[in-house]
This record gives C-alpha cells, sequence and structure tokens, in this order.
C-alpha cells in the first residue's frame, strides 16, 4: 500500500483481475489433433514425407527454368577450376630420372598438357600407359610430388641382341622385345647377330647359345634360326654347326668338347651336322675331299662340288 | 440375458483385439482423482524381472509406458454428475498419459465405483447326460442358474462362476472331464445401476476411446491389494475412496461379494470445512496434511493456521488445534467403519475361514485408522498397497492408485466370466447356421 493514496478519478489504483483459471483440459479439437499426431502414419507422413515433398517441390520448381540450370552448372564448374587452378595443385616442372636423351625427349612431347598445369589436368594412369608403348621404356614410375614436381623414373630397355631381318637391324633386349633400331651392324659390334624368321621369339635361347660358346665365340659370325624351330651356328670360313630342336645348348657344348680334343673346327670341315644328337655328322670340306679323291684315283670336285672332267685328258 | 452376452461378447472381442496390437489404456474414473495408465502388453512376457516386480502374480507380460492422473471434476460419490466436466477430465488425463506414453490410446478398460452394487449369489444345476463333464456342460450349468429379478434398469457387471461342484465333490475349478451324473456352480453376479454405466460409456465414447471393458471398483482394488494367499483363503478389502467406501469379500481367488457404502473422504472434508468453518480446499489441506483418528495430549498444542479471504482479521488470523481437526474427523470415520461392519455383517464375513481385512484406496492413509479399524472391524488388519507393476512410476504407487493397478492386472489376465464361455446351443436364435455347427459340435 503507498502512504499517500491518489483519490483523483483515472488515478486510483484498480485491483488486479483476479487471474482467470485456464481449463487445464484440451479442448475437443486439440485432443483430436493430439491423438492424430500419435498415429504412426500421420506421424510418418508429416516429419519425413512433407519436408521431403516441400524439398523436392522447391528445387524442381527452381529448376525447371533453364536460366537458373545454366546458372547453377557454371557456378558448380567455376566453382570446381577455382579449386584445381589453385597454386597448391599447380606442376610447374617435370624430373626424369634413368633416360637416355632420347627418351626424355619424347616423354617430354608427351606430356598432354604444358607445364605449369594444374595436376588435375595431368591423368597419370593414361600418360603411362601411353610412355609404355614406347619400345625402349621398359617401366616407369610417374607421381606428382610436392612442391609442383612431376616426377618420372624410368627404366630403359638394355639392348642384348641384334636381329637381322628383312626390314633392317633390331636392338632386342633379353626377353626379346624390341629396343631400337639400327641402320648398321658396326655400331653396336659388341653385340651378337641372330637372323631369320621367328629368330627373335628365341632370343633367350640365343643367348644361352652364345653364353655356351665361350671358347669359339671370336669365330662366331651369328646364329640363325632355320624353319623357326632350331638354329645353326654360323663361323667363320663358311662353316656351320647344324643344332637340334630341343638341347640345343647340350649338342653345342658336344662340339665344343670334339673341338677341343680333335680341333674339329681347325679342320676342312664345311658343316658339322648334330640334328641328331646320337649321330653326328661332319661335311668335309672340299679341299679335304679333293685329297681323298686324288690319294683314291677319282676324279677331283670343283668348288662346287661337281665332279672336274679329268685335267689329265684334258691337258692331254 | 442373452442381450448382455452380446454386448459383454464384443467388449471381450474388443479388449482381445487391443491386447493383439499390444497397447490398452486403464482408466480408473474416481470420485477425487481420475488416473490413466498405458499399458504395453507383451504376450510373450519377454519384459524382464526388475527390481523387487517378480513373477509373482502374473504382472510380468504387461508394463506401464505412461501414466498420469488428474483432479476429477463432475463426479459425485463415483457417478458421473456433469457428463461434459467429466468429459474434459477424461480428455486431460488421457492426452497427458499419451504423451508420456508416445503412442495413441484406442482402447481403454474403466472401473465405476459407484452404481449402487448389489451381489448375488447364484446357484444351478444340470444333469449330466453322458455322464461327464463337457465343454458345452459349463455353459449349460451357468446358463441354468436362475437369475432373480434383478430390478429395472440393472445391469450385470461381473457374473464369475466361483465355484463347480460334480455330485458330491465340491470346490471344483475346473470340472471338465470329470464323470458323474450332476453339475453344479455357483456364481458371483453383481449388478449395477444402467444408467450409470451407460453414461460412463458416453463419455468415453465421446472422448474417441473404444471400451474394452468394466470392472467394478472394489474388485479392481481388491486384485491389487489382496497378496494371493488373502485372496486363496478369504479376505475383505475395503476401498476408502473420495465418493463412497467400496467393499469386496475374496475367497478362493473369486470375489463372493461386493457392496459400497455411499460415505467417503469428501464427506470428512465437508464435515472438516462445515465444522471447522473453513474453505472446502483448506479443509482438504487439513485432512490430508493434519488429519488423524487418534488424538493425544500433544494434538492439543499443535495449532495450525487456517488462513481466509473474508477481509476479517480475526476470522482470517484463526488457528485450531490438531485435535480439533482429530475431533471431527473421527465420529464421520467411525461412521464409515461402522456401514462397513454392517455390510460385512450382513456378507456373513464372520463365517469366513480367514477374516483378514485389507484396507486400501486414498481414505486409508489416515494415520491410526488400521488401529480404529481393528476396533470396529476385527483384530485382521492391515493397510495395503498395491502390488508392484513394472513401469508405474513411484508417486502412482500409494493406495489411493489400487483401483487403476487392479484394472491393469483384470486387463492383462481376467478372470472367467459367464460369457468367456460358449453359449449353449439352444440358446442360439433358431434357424441360426452357429447354432447348427454348435451342436453338430457337441453331439459328434
Amino acid at each position: 500500500m503507498p502512504v499517500v493514496i491518489d483519490h483523483r478519478p483515472g488515478k486510483q489504483i484498480t485491483p488486479p483481475a483476479a487471474r482467470q483459471r485456464r481449463d487445464p483440459a484440451p479442448s475437443r479439437l486439440k485432443y483430436r489433433l493430439e491423438r492424430m499426431w500419435l498415429t504412426p502414419l500421420y506421424r510418418r507422413v508429416l516429419r519425413v514425407g512433407l519436408p521431403a515433398f516441400a524439398i523436392a517441390m522447391i528445387a524442381g520448381l527452381w529448376l525447371s527454368d533453364e536460366d537458373r540450370r545454366a546458372a547453377l552448372s557454371d557456378n558448380v564448374t567455376s566453382v570446381v577450376t577455382k579449386v584445381q587452378s589453385r597454386d597448391e595443385f599447380q606442376v610447374r616442372i617435370m624430373t626424369i630420372e634413368g633416360a637416355t636423351p632420347v627418351v626424355d625427349r619424347a616423354l617430354r612431347a608427351m606430356l598432354p598438357v604444358d607445364l605449369p598445369a594444374s595436376s588435375f589436368d595431368i591423368d597419370l594412369a593414361a600418360l603411362r600407359l601411353q610412355v609404355l608403348q614406347l619400345d625402349a621404356v621398359e617401366s616407369i614410375d610417374l607421381r606428382i610430388k610436392p612442391g609442383g614436381i612431376l616426377s618420372a623414373v624410368v627404366k630403359e630397355r638394355e639392348p642384348a641382341i641384334l636381329w637381322r631381318h628383312a626390314r633392317g637391324i633390331d636392338m632386342l633386349d633379353a626377353g626379346g622385345h624390341r629396343v631400337a633400331s639400327l641402320t648398321s651392324r658396326e655400331v653396336r659390334s659388341d653385340l651378337p647377330l641372330i637372323t631369320g624368321e621367328g629368330a627373335d621369339l628365341a632370343t633367350t635361347e640365343a643367348m644361352a647359345l652364345f653364353d655356351a660358346a665361350g671358347p669359339i665365340l671370336p669365330r662366331v659370325r651369328g646364329l640363325v634360326r632355320r624353319g623357326e624351330r632350331r638354329w645353326d651356328l654360323v663361323l667363320d670360313h663358311g662353316q656351320r654347326i647344324l643344332l637340334p630342336e630341343t638341347g640345343a645348348v647340350i649338342a653345342l657344348e658336344a662340339a665344343i668338347a670334339m673341338d677341343r680334343a680333335e680341333d674339329m673346327l681347325g679342320r676342312d670341315i664345311d658343316i658339322v651336322d648334330l640334328r641328331d644328337p646320337t649321330r653326328p655328322v661332319l661335311r668335309l670340306g672340299i679341299d679335304a675331299r679333293n685329297t681323298i679323291r686324288t690319294a683314291r684315283g677319282l676324279p677331283l670336285l670343283g668348288p662346287d662340288g661337281s665332279v672336274l672332267p679329268d685335267q689329265d685328258t684334258t691337258e692331254g | 440375458m442373452a442381450d448382455l452376452y452380446q454386448t459383454q461378447r464384443a467388449m471381450r472381442n474388443i479388449r482381445r483385439a487391443a491386447l493383439q496390437r499390444g497397447v490398452i489404456g486403464i482408466l480408473d474414473i474416481g470420485t477425487s482423482k481420475i488416473a490413466c495408465l498405458v499399458l504395453r502388453i507383451d504376450g510373450t512376457g519377454t519384459f524382464r524381472e526388475t527390481d523387487g516386480v517378480g513373477p509373482m502374480a502374473g504382472q510380468v507380460n504387461f508394463r506401464v509406458i505412461g501414466a498420469a492422473s488428474t483432479r476429477s471434476r463432475g463426479m459425485r460419490r463415483g457417478e458421473i454428475e456433469t457428463m461434459a466436466e467429466t468429459e474434459r477430465a477424461i480428455r486431460t488425463v488421457v492426452a497427458a498419459a499419451q504423451k508420456v506414453a508416445g503412442v495413441r490410446v484406442d482402447h481403454v478398460i474403466a472401473c465405476l465405483s459407484g452404481g449402487r452394487p448389489s451381489s448375488y449369489g447364484l446357484a444351478g444345476e444340470i444333469v449330466l447326460e453322458s455322464g461327464k463333464v463337457g465343454e458345452h456342460d459349463v455353459a449349460s450349468v451357468l446358463a441354468a442358474c436362475d437369475a432373480p429379478d434383478f430390478g429395472r434398469g440393472r445391469e450385470v457387471l461381473h457374473a464369475q462362476p466361483v465355484n463347480f461342484a460334480v455330485d458330491n465333490r465340491s470346490n471344483l475349478a475346473d470340472p471338465r472331464d470329470h464323470l458323474g451324473n450332476k453339475l453344479f456352480c455357483d456364481m458371483h453376479v453383481l449388478t449395477v445401476d444402467g444408467d450409470s454405466i451407460g453414461n460412463l460409456v458416453q463419455c468415453i465414447r465421446r472422448c474417441d476411446l473404444e471400451l474394452a471393458g468394466i470392472a467394478s471398483a472394489p474388485y479392481a482394488s481388491a486384485r491389487a491389494s489382496l497378496v494371493e494367499d488373502e485372496q486363496e483363503l478369504g479376505a475383505a478389502c475395503v476401498d476408502f475412496g473420495g465418493g463412497g467406501t467400496g467393499v469386496s469379500i475374496f475367497v478362493k481367488k473369486h470375489m463372493i461379494f461386493s457392496d459400497h457404502v455411499p460415505i467417503g473422504g469428501n464427506l470428512i472434508t465437508q464435515d472438516i470445512a462445515q465444522g471447522l468453518r473453513v474453505s472446502l480446499p483448506m479443509a482438504e489441506r487439513l485432512k490430508t496434511l493434519n488429519g488423524g483418528v487418534e488424538a493425544t495430549g500433544r494434538d492439543d498444542r499443535d495449532m495450525i493456521e487456517v488462513g481466509g479471504e473474508t477481509g476479517d482479521w480475526e476470522a482470517d488470523r484463526r488457528q485450531v488445534s490438531r485435535a480439533d481437526v482429530i475431533g471431527v474427523m473421527r465420529p464421520r470415520v467411525e461412521e464409515m467403519l461402522e456401514h462397513v461392519r454392517e455390510v460385512l455383517d450382513a456378507a456373513g464375513f464372520d463365517w469366513m475361514p480367514s477374516q483378514q481385512i485389507v484396507l486400501t484406496g486414498g481414505g486409508s492413509q489416515i494415520p491410526g485408522l488400521d488401529g480404529l479399524a481393528t476396533r470396529i472391524l476385527g483384530p485382521n488388519v492391515r493397510c495395503g498397497r498395491p502390488l508392484r507393476i513394472d513401469g508405474l512410476a513411484h508417486q502412482l504407487t500409494d493406495p489411493s492408485f489400487s483401483s487403476a493397478v487392479g484394472l491393469a492386472l483384470f486387463a492383462a489376465h481376467p478372470q472367467d466370466e459367464w460369457w468367456d464361455f460358449e453359449m449353449p446351443a439352444d440358446r442360439y436364435p433358431a434357424r441360426s447356421l452357429r447354432r447348427a455347427y454348435r451342436w453338430f459340435k457337441n453331439n459328434w
């Protein structure tokens, strides 16, 4: 109660109206709505179905306009390019290890984009497959290192053998894969030579034969593939060793043993035929045969193997 | 009684459907408070035993998932007086319980405390033609009970077969397949005023709920507060409610008598308001906080402020002693107990094998009531609290909720009623297909 009571009109303190007690009972409508809300189907429809429908509806309406769709895709692509062209993703340098200058140049030419470029634009897997098309490259390890470096570690094929065929001379590696072509034999005179159709498919055996030919290697001119099944070892002075289809190395070793024991190859022998390993056959040279024929009193043979007319009768 | 049979069967089918759906509501509409429990019924009984709530009385296969209680409105003496008010109260409590449970309640089981119940013991006998008790013989003997004239507008609330006897073998719970010549049965029938049931049904229907069963409140509170031995050996349950006091007598796990004394806690409140000239809310407060029935010397000095809003200083600053409150309450409580005594005498409670009396309901919380009841009712008196059921909040476990808990037990495990048995074939309307079916089933 204030000490002084103001009795002027409009200034009297009206006693606060007695608070209306609200009926705690829910109205029938509210009660029914609550019960409906507690029904599982309504609940699911209202809580999941309706928002999902509204979102789909709004999105559909917004996207139904062609310009908006174009603007949206433009925005998306611009954001993507903005992120991709950030400085952190730029590749500036390409380092190549273990490659000869020729391969190095070829690799750099193969890179589809000009550096600096975004690392998103370089498809390393495709680039690797493309590089592996090069015959000189055996394997390549491509990766983008931090600091914007595209690093390529190249392992090149080692030329192990030369193959002379109808179209020229190719260098092959130990597995028979082509490495490069040569214009002449003299460029790589350190490498052994093989010829013949299908010789590149049997390089392993050829290498083994060259290894086995150790003591006579200085005399070896090369290997000739015969009928795509067996080898002929060609020595200088027109000598040949015909090797069998299987067990060629053993046969060659047997021939070398014969050479050691009896200096077989130093004699006048044209062909050592080892095609049947149980029965080696030698073909003598023309001089040796003439010596024998002279001793026997037979007419001599010409260089082509045909019997010459008797000299005595021609002279006489 | 055929139409009663049909309505009760329909109600039972609704209850079965509710149990199948797994959610059922319990609505205890009392004069002073109205309580609603939402039960989740689990038929396989996978709810585990939680602290103190064991599978003793078969209360394991349901669990309370929502409970609410509120002040009752529009009720007087256990009957509906103002339908709209009661409907609002039901809406309030059902909405609150649903909110707690998070599920919608469609089927409710309600109880009726007033309605002038009167119980009858009926007896029937039939001759067994096949010399053996079959399924249909049980139904026939129940139908053969000679029903007295219940009076106009009376409805049967419970009709429970209490006892069966075959020839001279009595006390049979299940007489099926017994051999004999005659089958006797005793049935307890409880009738109430039909209009009060109609009002209750109408109120519940206006709340969009379906009624799946009605039980009498004294029966329900006895189911909850009598332990199994007491139900078996014989006991009386006295339910002190707001508008009246319900009495039910159990023996052999069946209710054999029930009555209602129309003096309740509200009358005590009214006495205090008149005797001490205080407002009704103040009187209710005095009764619940300071009430009692035994005055001691200390109570004379225990002065209680009874404030008022009259504006008269003298009247607003009055004080009453606790002895005054007790002095007003005690005669009324004694009168209530006297009436209960009369009811028990009328029922022949003195000849029961065991004379245990259990006090329950909100009024049984008056301090010293059991001492006073011992003097008036008999030596074996205890205050009973309802059985513990799974999931019920602690504040809802006091004696005033025993009828709600009992209704929950009633919902989960109803006792056999007359209408649970198949109607005998000759009671079906003639030329009914079901009658023919029934005849074939019984005779082949």
